[in-house]
């Protein structure tokens, strides 16, 4: 039996990425945050998102690579974990959205175990569409405090 | 029609714990013939008796039914009040707290204690049971069957419950006969259930709107026999038929489940809306107990399997009050939107009077909002006559506890966390404080100790008081104790308030012997730090031979905090109006500079260090230097500290949002809140920030420490 699962990619650094579609809260333009005094420089701050405290993370420094100038395609992604024992909401901003896909959890493979500068535990697998490869990001990894706040 | 009961188990539970608090309270205040307090003790013991049965948890109508019975011996007069029964019931309320914990939490409650007190309420029972074969059954309630009124032991009592259609009697069966066959098998007990008789002008004259209940005792009567007597109505009526051995005191209950609730058997007098009336009364004084009762146990190793959730009961006026200022307030929304959609210059009075009735509005919601969270604090206080009752048992002092201002409200949150220091410091009292009575008498003091326990209001805060009449704290015990444990050295002079201020430091106590109540050093520094967490402080007066005073100052609410807005380069911050000791610009002249770094201030007798916010948190500022700056000089933990700020903005109430709900704790950063613009400001953290500062210098001395060490090596 095929199980199809629907991803939102977006544009990191010129890579596409996917995030199950099902923990997306909504899309929104990059707006100023408020800033958190010594944290790590990808985390951004946090912003006031309808009475919720939410913190706000740039993933292209979260995942090692050269943070770029905001401008107005720069959007922040609203997740918002499944599990209901953890509850947790973060932004992550990406350089653009891209597309909604519908991939079957057979069609996706498991990613090399080298070669990526991204820490492996985000990555779910990597799937092809139109000879494209995008890479699915783990929601569970990526909402999970620990891993997330861990470099 | 099959009803999930399990979804009326949490409030069984709240209602259990409820009845329980009230067991106790009421036989704390037990005494010889008092009949309305015992009544109520036992209409509590027999509400959980009866939601247990419907529920089908065994255990606790086993145990209670023994309780019950006793109860109810002691209520007909059959039994003297004496003391060691009061003991022992007050036992029985602690197994049955446990039993119903043990559901609660969903664990299997396999105590010794609960089968020892079982036992020994049977002991306590059979050794009455001569002159329990007295019955005087004037309650009309299912309770007046289960009295034990037969001491034959051979004989079986019937419970039957017979609940006819109210068309029986149209099919020419009378109940009477049915009732008069039943006693040719022996003596029977006819107790009429008037509850389901509509009002007289909805009675229909040819319907049946009777049930019955009926104790039958007899020795050779067989479920069969009596089955055969309703043979005839059988399709007709709902029949309950339970066997019990009088011999033993096997615990039944008759429950149907479709009919009994816990609250119907309290009410079979009075009309519906004078119940209503009667609960709504009930729930406004006993809002959610349940965390109290959870609380009182805190002190065995149970492991709580399910985080709790937690309810409050609110009163109906409050949410009444509530319904009428939503309902103001979309009136005046309504308004400003008409007003809205053809607005011009002319009508600019009539929007300023609308926005000032919606600022109004808003308030008042609030307010009322904030008033539900709020429980008097007799919720805190009510379970201190139990501890000191065990207290003075054990210690052998008489001590006598007084509760003032229980009706003062306080948060919830507050309340259940202020619980535990509260219990600690009584406890203090009680075994330190309070002497033994042959030293009281001989420093010319009442045989009795005096425990006060006092709650009021004071500007923003609650300030609860613990005051002993006992023999002070010794100075020089307290002070010998330091110098032992290396706290002060031998030259320090200190004020009284310093002295009693050592008491909370970790590991003091100064209790010559270890009791199991209380004396190991552990406790008064947690007491300080959870009262501090909740963003209050506790201070101590003491006089030799004449007591102690602890006073815990509180906030009225966490959710809600006064706050001055402060701007440091391009961010807001806030600081919580409370640690404010002033603000004022620095003056040039009074600005040292110790060892490079620590830049120190002197204000008046003091010298305060200055933080500036800036440094401490790697942001951007537009002043760095501290002369002319502005300084908010804030206290915490008796440490004094000027915060250097760019600017002072205005003061306003801020709702406290927390950072952990998404991320993690930020040192230096209490927690977040929505300012006016939408926009998040972070609320300042004074003890963390006091602490990163004084880390940031440690190290930097460190630094500078190994800098000269290498600078020394290479001169060398």
């Amino acid at each position: 039996m095929e199980i199809e699962q629907e991803y939102l990619t977006f544009i990191l650094d010129d890579e596409e990425f996917g995030v199950d579609i099902l923990c997306v809260q909504e899309i929104r333009v990059w707006s100023s945050v408020t800033e958190l005094p010594n944290k790590p420089d990808y985390i951004k701050g946090v912003i006031n998102l309808r009475g919720i405290i939410i913190p706000i993370i740039d993933l292209r420094e979260r995942f090692g690579a050269q943070p770029l100038k905001y401008n107005e395609q720069t959007v922040t992604i609203i997740l918002k974990s499944q599990n209901e024992d953890n509850p947790m909401v973060v932004g992550i901003v990406v350089d653009a959205v891209s597309e909604v896909y519908k991939f079957d959890t057979a069609s996706i493979k498991k990613h090399p175990e080298f070669g990526h500068k991204i820490d492996r535990c985000f990555i779910q697998g990597l799937a092809s569409i139109e000879e494209k490869l995008i890479i699915l990001l783990d929601s569970k990894a990526l909402l999970n405090q620990e891993e997330l706040y861990s470099a | 029609m099959s009803v999930d009961l399990s979804q009326f188990i949490p409030s069984f539970l709240e209602e259990s714990f409820e009845g329980l608090e009230l067991m106790e309270s009421s036989l704390l205040n037990l005494e010889q013939g008092d009949d309305e307090t015992i009544n109520s003790i036992f209409r509590a013991a027999h509400s959980i008796k009866g939601g247990a049965g419907t529920f089908g948890f065994e255990k606790v109508t086993e145990f209670t039914h023994l309780v019950e019975t006793l109860l109810d011996e002691m209520r007909d007069g059959r039994r003297e009040i004496q003391q060691n029964d009061v003991e022992l019931l007050l036992q029985s309320v602690d197994c049955m707290r446990l039993l119903i914990e043990g559901i609660r939490d969903e664990v299997e409650c396999e105590d010794i204690k609960i089968d020892e007190t079982s036992n020994l309420l049977a002991i306590t029972l059979s050794n009455n049971s001569d002159a329990s074969s007295i019955v005087e059954d004037n309650h009309g309630d299912q309770t007046s069957i289960e009295n034990e009124n037969e001491n034959e032991n051979e004989k079986s009592k019937w419970h039957i419950e017979f609940i006819p259609e109210h068309h029986l009697v149209q099919t020419g069966n009378d109940p009477l006969l049915l009732f008069s066959a039943l006693t040719e098998f022996g003596e029977l007990e006819v107790v009429a259930n008037t509850k389901d008789l509509p009002s007289l002008t909805d009675i229909h004259s040819e319907e049946l709107y009777l049930t019955w209940q009926l104790t039958l005792i007899s020795s050779s009567v067989t479920e069969e026999d009596i089955r055969e007597v309703f043979e005839w109505v059988e399709d007709e009526c709902l029949l309950n038929i339970k066997q019990e051995k009088i011999s033993e005191n096997l615990p039944d209950q008759i429950v149907d489940n479709q009919n009994v609730s816990p609250s119907i058997q309290t009410k079979d007098n009075g009309n519906k809306s004078l119940e209503c009336d009667l609960e709504v009364d009930v729930h406004s004084n006993n809002t959610s107990p349940v965390k109290t009762a959870s609380q009182q146990n805190n002190d065995k190793p149970t492991v709580k399997a399910k985080p709790d959730v937690g309810s409050i009961r609110v009163g109906v006026d409050k949410v009444d009050s509530l319904i009428n200022l939503v309902g103001e307030l979309v009136i005046t929304q309504s308004m400003l939107s008409e007003l809205g959609n053809n607005f011009d210059l002319s009508k600019t009075e009539r929007l300023t009077s609308g926005l000032e009735q919606l600022l109004q509005n808003t308030k008042e919601l609030q307010e009322s909002v904030m008033r539900i969270r709020m429980l008097p604090i007799s919720f805190a206080f009510n379970r201190f006559p139990r501890l000191i009752h065990d207290m003075s048992l054990r210690t052998g002092k008489e001590i006598e506890l007084i509760l003032k201002g229980e009706q003062t409200e306080l948060d919830k949150t507050v309340m259940e966390q202020i619980g535990d220091p509260l219990i600690h410091l009584v406890r203090n009292a009680a075994d330190h404080g309070i002497e033994s009575a042959d030293i009281r008498v001989a420093n010319g003091k009442p045989e009795k100790g005096t425990i006060i326990l006092d709650a009021y209001h004071q500007g923003g805060n609650i300030v609860i008081e613990i005051i002993d009449d006992g023999g002070g704290i010794d100075r020089q015990a307290v002070f010998n104790k330091a110098l032992e444990k290396g706290i002060i050295d031998e030259n320090t002079t200190l004020s009284d308030s310093q002295i009693f201020d050592l008491i909370f430091e970790p590991g003091f106590s100064t209790a010559v012997e270890v009791s199991d109540i209380s004396g190991r050093g552990v406790g008064m520094d947690v007491v300080k730090k959870n009262i501090q967490s909740l963003g209050g402080r506790i201070q101590v007066e003491s006089q030799p031979n004449k007591g102690s005073t602890f006073k815990v100052y509180l906030p009225l609410t966490l959710a809600i905090l006064d706050g001055q807005l402060v701007k440091v380069g391009t961010e807001t911050y806030i600081i919580p109006l409370i640690t404010i000791v002033e603000s004022l610009q620095a003056k040039p002249e009074l600005i040292n500079r110790v060892s490079g770094d620590m830049i120190l201030y002197r204000l008046r007798e003091d010298n305060v260090p200055v933080i500036p916010i800036c440094n401490l948190f790697n942001i951007e500022a537009e002043c760095h230097e501290v002369e002319n700056a502005l300084l908010v000089v804030v206290e915490a933990d008796g440490q004094k500290v000027g915060l250097m700020v760019d600017d002072l903005l205005a003061q306003q109430q801020v709702v406290i949002k927390s950072l952990k709900d998404n991320y993690q704790q930020v040192d230096g950063i209490s927690g977040a809140t929505i300012l006016g613009d939408g926009s998040v400001a972070m609320i300042l953290d004074v003890v963390g920030m006091i602490d990163m500062a004084m880390n940031n210098t440690d190290q930097i001395q460190l630094r500078r420490i190994n800098k000269n060490n290498i600078l020394e090596g290479v001169t060398l």
